[in-house]
């Protein structure tokens, strides 16, 4: 198996930082690192410790692996929005976006990032699963003039955190006056690179694509600075999980529209008179008819996690719902989950059960994010 | 201090007499990562070897810990309960899960001792 995963321009990095390996979405990716030496005296390594890192100071993500495209040449915006309930052609040069691909049914074939880079390029950051199906569901979407660019050789790097922004000014000053979910060209340490305020972890931060044979030169520069420490796959997840967002395949899917996903404030507000992207009508639909079903957050009362596929209990005694990501917040010191209950049971603190191992465990249902966005404003 | 032997799936017995104490061996702790919760078997709870009788969970996963043989539940570490930590820091001394009586010296016996659990653990990463 593993000789056919692929690597990211990191990989040599990885290992040589202690980092232990797993397969994900066809890559070989770190899910936590085993550090050493320095580093090791910053953070000494494993999930619980590489999250607390994140939010205390900054951790340092390869996120390599998820597709990055750019869109190009007049009316990329208007082919995109026939293919995304997000406001593209209203998105300002220099703003980014985060948005959906929808199936005809309405469900979600995947979520993204678009960043408008002016001059009619729009540069996407798509899933690793879910790359190949988004470019070949883009491409055949696109009129004459349009066309989609995929970006093989840029590797994309994440540093995020509260004093992400204090070291990465240190390399390139600009950063400090970006707004969040703000994009720019511009050079770190002398490596030109295109780096959008934003990131996957609640906290502030950059999301940085850089020429793939500049990766590791910009990686342990990073690494050099004292407040940075490498965070892996494990980290970033229950990262995520605190900050409420969702993780593709596990809280949303082909079988979940944007609607029960929570995800409605995706919907652009002239996108919603005009109703014109693929699934529009099923879309439409969900929302003025209500869902059945809503995606929310549930805290368990114990100290035992609900993982993915637990089933929820509802007082009546029938199953409510299920958990689609479930495990342990660090920085909560306690257990977190998402997941889809019945409409009639989504108020905050609705008491439910979880059945783990067969035994009903009490939980509520708890508004998200579990730990406050500090996003820059 | 009496000798350990192990399973196949990773816990290690010592027995004192004719109580056997149970736990989780470093390298399971290794492959976990941080332990955040552990369940652990009522006293007097009658287990069978190879009966799943404690749950152990990471940051990312949960894995059953089995009884490696017969016996019955004498005591419970709520130390590790309170603090599952002790699980990654001490695996074999103060991150102990359980206690049985009743069991078959035979059986312990039987079981895996430190030179062939390396052996073992090296024929599963080969």
């Amino acid at each position: 198996m593993t000789d056919i995963l692929k690597t990211t321009p990191l990989d040599g990095l990885h290992r040589a930082l202690g980092a232990r390996m797993v397969p994900f979405a066809g890559y070989a990716m770190p899910v936590q690192y085993d550090l050493t030496g320095d580093l090791a005296a910053r953070c000494r390594g494993g999930v619980l410790a590489e999250h607390l890192h994140c939010r205390e100071k900054a951790g340092l993500f390869d996120v390599s692996h998820m597709g990055q495209a750019l869109l190009v040449g007049p009316g990329a915006a208007a082919a995109l929005e026939a293919l995304v309930p997000g406001d593209i052609a209203g998105l300002k040069p220099g703003r980014q976006r985060y948005t959906l691909l929808t199936d005809a049914a309405g469900g979600i074939l995947d979520d993204l990032m678009v960043a408008n880079l002016g001059d009619d390029y729009l540069a996407l950051v798509v899933n690793a699963s879910r790359k190949h199906d988004d470019y070949a569901h883009i491409a055949a979407a696109l009129p004459a003039g349009v066309r989609l660019a995929v970006q093989e050789d840029s590797a994309l790097l994440a540093l995020q955190g509260p004093l992400a922004a204090a070291v990465l000014a240190r390399l390139s000053p600009a950063v400090a006056d970006m707004a969040f979910m703000s994009i720019a060209a511009l050079p770190v340490a002398g490596i030109e690179c295109l780096i959008s305020r934003s990131g996957y972890t609640g906290e502030d931060g950059y999301e940085i694509s850089v020429p793939a044979r500049q990766a590791e030169d910009l990686a342990r520069l990073l690494l050099a600075e004292p407040e940075v420490a490498p965070v892996g796959l494990g980290a970033r997840d229950s990262l995520r999980l605190e900050a409420g967002l969702c993780l593709y395949g596990n809280d949303i899917d082909t079988t979940t529209n944007p609607v029960e996903a929570a995800l409605t404030w995706t919907i652009g507000k002239r996108r919603k008179t005009e109703w014109n992207f693929v699934g529009a009508a099923a879309v439409r639909a969900a929302l003025h008819d209500g869902p059945t079903r809503l995606r929310v957050g549930i805290r368990p009362d114990g100290r035992a996690p609900a993982r993915a596929g637990t089933e929820i209990v509802g007082p009546d005694g029938a199953v409510v719902g299920t958990i689609t990501s479930g495990g342990f917040g660090p920085s909560l010191n306690a257990p977190i989950a998402m997941g889809y209950v019945r409409r009639d049971l989504v108020g905050d603190g609705t008491a439910v059960s979880l059945m783990v191992r067969g035994k009903p465990l009490p939980a509520r249902i708890a508004p998200m994010p579990f730990v406050p966005h500090r996003y820059a404003r | 201090m009496s000798e350990l032997r192990y399973t196949k799936d990773h816990e290690w017995v010592r027995l004192d007499g004719d109580i056997a104490t149970v736990g989780i061996s470093d390298h399971a702790q290794e492959a976990l990562g941080d332990v955040v919760f552990v369940e652990l078997p009522d006293i007097g709870r009658a287990v069978e070897e190879g009966e799943a009788c404690a749950v152990v969970e990471s940051v990312k996963a949960a894995s059953d810990v089995y009884s490696p043989m017969d016996g019955t539940v004498t005591e419970a570490n709520q130390a590790i309960v309170d603090d599952p930590a002790l699980v990654n820091a001490a695996p074999t001394e103060a991150g102990w899960f359980f206690k049985l009586s009743g069991v078959d010296r035979a059986v312990f016996d039987a079981l895996m001792d430190e030179t062939a659990y390396a052996a073992f653990l090296a024929s599963e990463a080969a």
